[in-house]
């Protein structure tokens, strides 16, 4: 049998969605089921002053109104929302409870929960529940934040939660800037996105019609951490909490979170033993799921007069929002270590400030913490590049680590190990299919004909920390809990193989990846091969999918697993053939003793001996079943080296992205199709943070552009085709050599993008763009640095 | 207020509030939840339907504005096809639904009901569309997952094998 990992197999999982089968939570509805409608704050910081349901009460079909000390009376929870990630010791975590009591802290929280019995009466009471407030006023930026006039919360008295050093030789880093010959500085601005996955957050909590335990139907990417933590927040019992994620509808980190909604639902459900149900709207979302990035960066670096890096020192303001939710503090660690890139710097040091905010709480956004990292470092060697007079492609060739040569196991300067890398290719890929020199003609020749359009070429190499995460690591940073990932596999007694996958795809294809590993390591077809997922109840170990961890933490765990039931099966081949266990070989399925290769018995046949019990060797448990819960010793860290191309229009400040170039290396693949459409993805949240999105608030803490019609989520007409190809430096991290890449292109694209439009504007004197680079900021900086300052008339 | 619609072949007579749109007709009366819902200001195209032949965002509809009408689904795409003579394969689906799974164009899969009956009446209003065609043609159908690279791939694709 030929491999099957490494092919490009469609995916098991398309049937269902194609056809409109796959069931998301909206979808899934039981009898008697109460909607939930959510009375939401229109103010950013305030106090309630009263809350009048009788209007809604009064309403055909609503059942109840609940307010946030109404709920706290009734015993729902016995903790707060939780936040898994101290960060420090002494981190400010105001408490956060599912309904606000007292003070509101963001547009959005919730103040007042409506039950109705449809959808459209929960909508309508909501209306009807007239709530007053006394407007305070609002942190409505993390500068403002900073600044501390205007606290977030009036019960603090700071709006400081934390500050994190990671800075392991001060005095290195101090004589690298003395001694520096250039020294290149830098402030970037992380705008904060909305993750719009495509299908909006629902849950619906069913409690058991024979009593004593509920499953709750979550929109989420982590059903184990949501069964653990919502066990610790409301005192129902582990063993009677049942998490199913459905067909998950995109994540990219908004639906790793414990929410209000889901904790509400749990609990209402299980306290009137009635199903209960929430589908979040689109324009709602602002206000009920976290958002991503909201940083200030500052960085610098300090280099020789040939621009090799002597150190590297960062520190950035972060943007918690109104309340620490359950990674929202780590997030910026999960960058930190990256500020040194792909190069090799001697010292280093970062730090980090984390500040509360009236504006809706942050946390993971696909990349969490890197694709800010990755920006900074990137767009700061363009402008060193531009400091020492060499192209951006040889400042960074100066500087790889090993020379752009294979390294295994290098220690960055910020104590971490890479496990593996090879930058020098990826980079000269890329370069040879965007026709690097072909577009610096190209690029010439418009400048020297004064034409309006403009040509922009960006690069950006970069590494990620991904493969989340070796536990005591994370116990390191700490961070509440471990790291590892669970795998079962059972060859059934009809020669089919069952795995049971901690790890919880919302998109990715984890059940045809997870076939293919089967296939190569037991010798079976990958339609033999069944993936149970996502249903606590049927995989009750497991931490998830978030970080690009599932292949190089869960997969990881499957081939281990699988190879345990391989050597079982041995075992029972060897008794059959009576012969010793180091005799049978293995190949293709098959066990034969060496020598006598015409007798031989297929491991499919062998799940069926081994049910039956009949003749199995002394001391072995009748069952072909093995499990696995792999902790990885390190992180993988894949690179690659993206090339943009921009064309931007001098008269509207219009920029069209028209070429992307990406070399991605995540280490050993398993399914390049896949691998790929991971990629793509990527890569357009990365641009699309780059050109277009920002949620926007306003002085008062009000989001301004909820909905999709104002928030600027790319279409097909904003995005060219792009070419990929990709290089492969198996990680020595775990047996597969596999990395992760489910977020190397928003990782590498931002700063790809913004890279080219600096580059197109560079005649101009331009070197820096805030992003999104709308039109209008073009246009700006465009004629700032013409003389005609801003806004003036074209 | 009584409502007559022709959903995938089967009639359905129902008794709906005036104010329902149709696409929660079509999901929470008709149990026909194929049909996704993205957003509430008719920009994501994640509820497209053929309505009298036409693709139509069914947000943007009340359900008793379509009165009357004949509607398909996602659910009853390949059957259409079929009964127009178009190979539905071993699979029964309609080629383009065969294309999108080629082509790897879906990832989550929640934008792509949506998508496939865009794309298949793109393509029988402009049977040539090109690559700009295409992109032109799905604008008003927001991916979050594929980056279009391989819906624009399959929808070419489906063009070919048509
Ligand atoms: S749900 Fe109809 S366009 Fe978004
Ligand atoms: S496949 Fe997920 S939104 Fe398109």
């Amino acid at each position: 049998m030929t491999a099957v990992m490494g092919t490009p197999m469609l995916r098991k999982e398309d049937g269902k969605l194609l056809t409109g089968e796959g069931k998301f939570v909206d979808d899934i509805h039981v009898p008697g089921e109460l909607w939930m409608g959510m009375v939401r704050s229109p103010h950013a910081k305030a106090t309630i002053t009263s809350i009048d349901a009788s209007g809604a009460l009064a309403m055909p079909g609503v059942q109840a109104v609940h307010t946030g000390p109404d709920l706290a009376d009734m015993g729902l929870w016995i903790a707060p929302l939780p936040c898994a990630w101290p960060v420090t010791p002494d981190m400010l975590n105001p408490p956060h409870f599912p309904v606000a009591s007292g003070e509101v802290h963001h547009v959005g929280e919730i103040v007042a929960v409506v039950l109705a019995d449809s959808r459209y009466g929960a909508a309508d009471a909501i209306d009807e529940v007239v709530v007053h407030y006394d407007s305070l006023p609002a942190a409505a930026s993390v500068a403002e934040a900073r600044d501390g006039d205007v606290l977030a919360h009036s019960d603090l008295d700071t709006n400081k939660a934390y500050h994190w050093p990671l800075v392991p030789d001060p005095d290195a880093l101090d004589a690298a800037f003395a001694g520096a010959d250039v020294v290149v500085a830098a402030d970037f601005v992380q705008q904060r996105l909305i993750p719009t996955a495509m299908e909006p957050r629902g849950v619906l909590a069913v409690p058991s019609p024979h009593g004593g335990d509920i499953t709750l139907y979550s929109a989420t990417q982590v059903p184990h951490i949501l069964k653990v933590m919502a066990a610790a927040t409301t005192g129902i019992p582990e063993n009677q909490i049942r998490i199913i994620a459905p067909a998950v509808g995109g994540g990219f980190g908004a639906k790793l979170n414990i929410n209000p909604d889901e904790i509400l639902a749990l609990t209402l459900a299980n306290k009137l033993g009635r199903a209960v149900r929430w589908t979040e709207s689109r324009s709602e979302a602002a206000g009920s799921t976290h958002q991503g990035r909201g940083q200030l960066q500052h960085i610098e670096l300090a280099a020789d007069s040939n621009g090799k890096l002597q150190g590297v020192r960062v520190h950035v303001d972060a943007d918690m929002g109104a309340y620490m939710m359950l990674i929202t503090p780590g997030v910026p660690l999960l960058g930190s270590f990256l500020y040194t890139g792909v190069y090799d710097v001697p010292a280093f040091g970062f730090t980090c400030d984390g500040y509360f905010t009236n504006m809706t709480p942050t946390d993971a956004y696909r990349g969490a913490g890197r694709p800010e990292a990755s920006y900074a470092i990137e767009r700061a060697m363009d402008l060193l590049a531009l400091e020492v007079g060499v192209g951006p492609d040889e400042i960074r060739r100066r500087n790889y680590i090993n020379g752009g040569e294979a390294f295994e196991n290098h220690e960055a300067a910020s104590t971490l190990v890479f496990d593996s890398g090879h930058y020098g290719p990826s980079l000269d890929r890329a370069l040879e299919m965007a026709d690097y020199e072909g577009l610096r003609a190209e690029q010439s020749r418009r400048r020297e004909a004064g034409d309006k359009v403009q040509l922009g070429i960006g690069m950006c190499t970069y590494v990620e920390i991904c493969g989340l995460a070796p536990s005591r690591a994370l116990g390191g940073l700490g961070y509440g809990a471990g790291g590892w990932e669970h795998a079962t596999v059972r060859m059934l007694p009809t020669g089919k193989v069952e795995v049971v996958s901690g790890s919880t795809p919302h998109g990715q294809g984890h059940e045809t990846a997870w076939s293919q590993i089967i296939a190569d390591k037991m010798g079976v077809s990958p339609h033999d091969v069944t993936v149970l997922h996502s249903d606590t109840a049927m995989s009750p170990l497991g931490l998830d999918t978030y970080g690009s961890r599932s292949l190089a933490v869960g997969g990881v765990a499957i081939a281990m697993a699988a190879d345990k039931v391989v050597e079982k099966a041995r075992l029972i081949a060897a008794h059959q053939f009576e012969a010793a266990p180091e005799d049978v070989q293995f190949e293709n399925g098959s066990f034969s003793v060496a020598g006598s290769p015409s007798s031989s018995v297929h491991i499919q046949e062998l799940g069926f001996a081994a049910f039956a019990a009949h003749d199995l060797p002394d001391g072995i448990e009748p069952n072909l079943q093995e499990q696995v819960s792999f902790d990885p010793p390190n992180f993988a860290f894949p690179f690659g080296t993206h090339v943009a191309v921009v064309e931007v229009d001098e008269d509207t400040g219009g920029v069209k992205l028209t070429g992307y170039f990406a070399v991605d290396d995540c280490g050993n693949q398993v399914n390049p199709l896949i691998v790929e459409g991971q990629v793509h993805g990527g890569i357009v949240q990365g641009a699309a943070q780059a050109l277009f999105e920002e949620a926007a608030y306003d002085d008062e803490g009000n989001i301004t552009n909820p909905s999709l019609m104002d928030y600027l989520v790319p279409s097909t007409m904003e995005m060219p085709s792009m070419k990929l190809d990709s290089t492969t430096t198996p990680s020595t991290t775990n047996p597969l050599g596999v990395k992760g890449v489910g977020e190397a292109g928003t990782i590498g694209s931002a700063a790809a993008v913004i890279n080219a439009v600096c580059d197109a504007l560079s005649p101009h004197g331009i070197s820096d763009l805030e992003m999104p680079a709308s039109p209008q900021r073009v246009w700006n900086a465009i004629n700032r640095a013409s003389g005609n300052g801003e806004g003036g008339a074209s | 207020m009584k409502l007559t619609l022709t959903v995938n072949g089967t009639t359905h007579t129902s008794e709906v509030e005036p104010r329902t749109l149709l696409v929660h007709h079509l999901r929470d009366n008709l149990g026909l939840t194929g049909t996704n819902i993205g957003c509430d200001t008719s920009s994501c195209g994640a509820c497209t339907v053929h309505f009298e032949g036409q693709s139509v965002k069914s947000c943007t509809m009340l359900a008793v504005q379509a009165d009357g009408g004949e509607i398909t689904t996602i659910e009853g795409l390949a059957d259409q096809a079929q009964q127009a003579g178009i190979s539905t394969g071993d699979q029964d689906w309609h080629p383009m639904q065969e294309a999108f799974h080629q082509c790897h164009g879906l990832q989550c899969g929640y934008c792509t009901p949506g998508m496939v009956m865009a794309a298949t009446s793109l393509l029988e209003e402009n049977p040539d569309a090109d690559e700009g065609g295409v992109r032109e043609g799905l604008e008003g159908n927001l991916c979050r997952c594929t980056g279009y690279h391989n819906i624009v791939k399959a929808v070419l694709q489906a063009k070919g094998g048509a």
